[in-house]
């Protein structure tokens, strides 16, 4: 196995195991291996949640992910990264999303792994509508996370 | 012919997913994203409010961009809330 980069936006669930194994088997050469995963949460504002819709825009979602994964190897000599983002229905508790990112040192894969989440964020087009006792009700952009994400430049 | 796409919030207040329009409206050129979004906006009051510059972002040919970028005939240009994955 050697390092790769792994992008997949899909309806299905992922299994953090063979991910993990995954980033892990890929090289003897790194230290360090960082994983991130986002999951649904039952309260937002005050409503209680009971899932989430997750719309993307298909063409540009890959291209923006890519994107992001070469700026973060042109900032820290990196390993393999994996992104896993799911669309569609997702019910309180699921998993939404994976970053996994290995690195020689841990300076590196965690702070790659933090500027990656911290983009796709703020740049990839996905857009959660939150199912609520109150009705469905798309979540708004927060200004905290633009800041974060211009931290990095 | 121009592609145009609208999502999340967006897409459902305007009832509206995708629309094609001519490059050329009325003897001119749409040749900026900022004279597509004043056509856009002028098809009533909710589009007018939700595809406000600083209220719907952009993208052509799946790029994020401003309203400066210059469009050129089968153009893919987006229109979108700002975004809210992870």
């Amino acid at each position: 196995m050697s390092h790769f980069t792994q992008i997949c936006v899909q309806s299905e669930d992922f299994d953090f195991a063979h991910q993990y194994q995954k980033l892990r088997d890929s090289n003897n050469s790194d230290g360090a291996l960082v994983t991130f995963v986002g999951l649904v949460r039952d309260m937002n504002l005050q409503q209680s949640v009971s899932g989430l819709f997750l719309e993307h825009y298909p063409a540009m979602t890959e291209k923006v992910l890519i994107n992001i994964v070469d700026k973060a190897r042109a900032k820290w000599q990196l390993g393999s990264v994996s992104i896993i983002h799911r669309i569609g229905q997702l019910q309180v508790s699921e998993q939404i999303v994976f970053v996994g990112v290995t690195s020689q040192h841990r300076q590196s894969a965690y702070h790659a792994n933090e500027f990656i989440m911290d983009f796709l964020k703020t740049q990839a087009p996905f857009w959660k509508k939150e199912t609520t006792t109150e009705g469905d009700k798309w979540i708004e952009a927060k200004a905290s996370d633009m800041d974060k994400s211009r931290r990095w430049s | 012919m121009l592609k145009i796409l609208f999502f999340g919030q967006l897409k459902e207040i305007i009832k509206t997913e995708s629309l094609e329009i001519e490059i050329i409206q009325s003897g001119k050129q749409l040749n900026t994203v900022a004279k597509l979004r004043s056509l856009l906006q002028a098809k009533g009051e909710v589009w007018n409010e939700y595809l406000a510059y600083g209220k719907a972002l952009v993208a052509v040919n799946q790029e994020i961009t401003n309203d400066d970028t210059v469009l050129n005939d089968a153009d893919e240009i987006a229109f979108f809330p700002p975004v809210t994955g992870g």
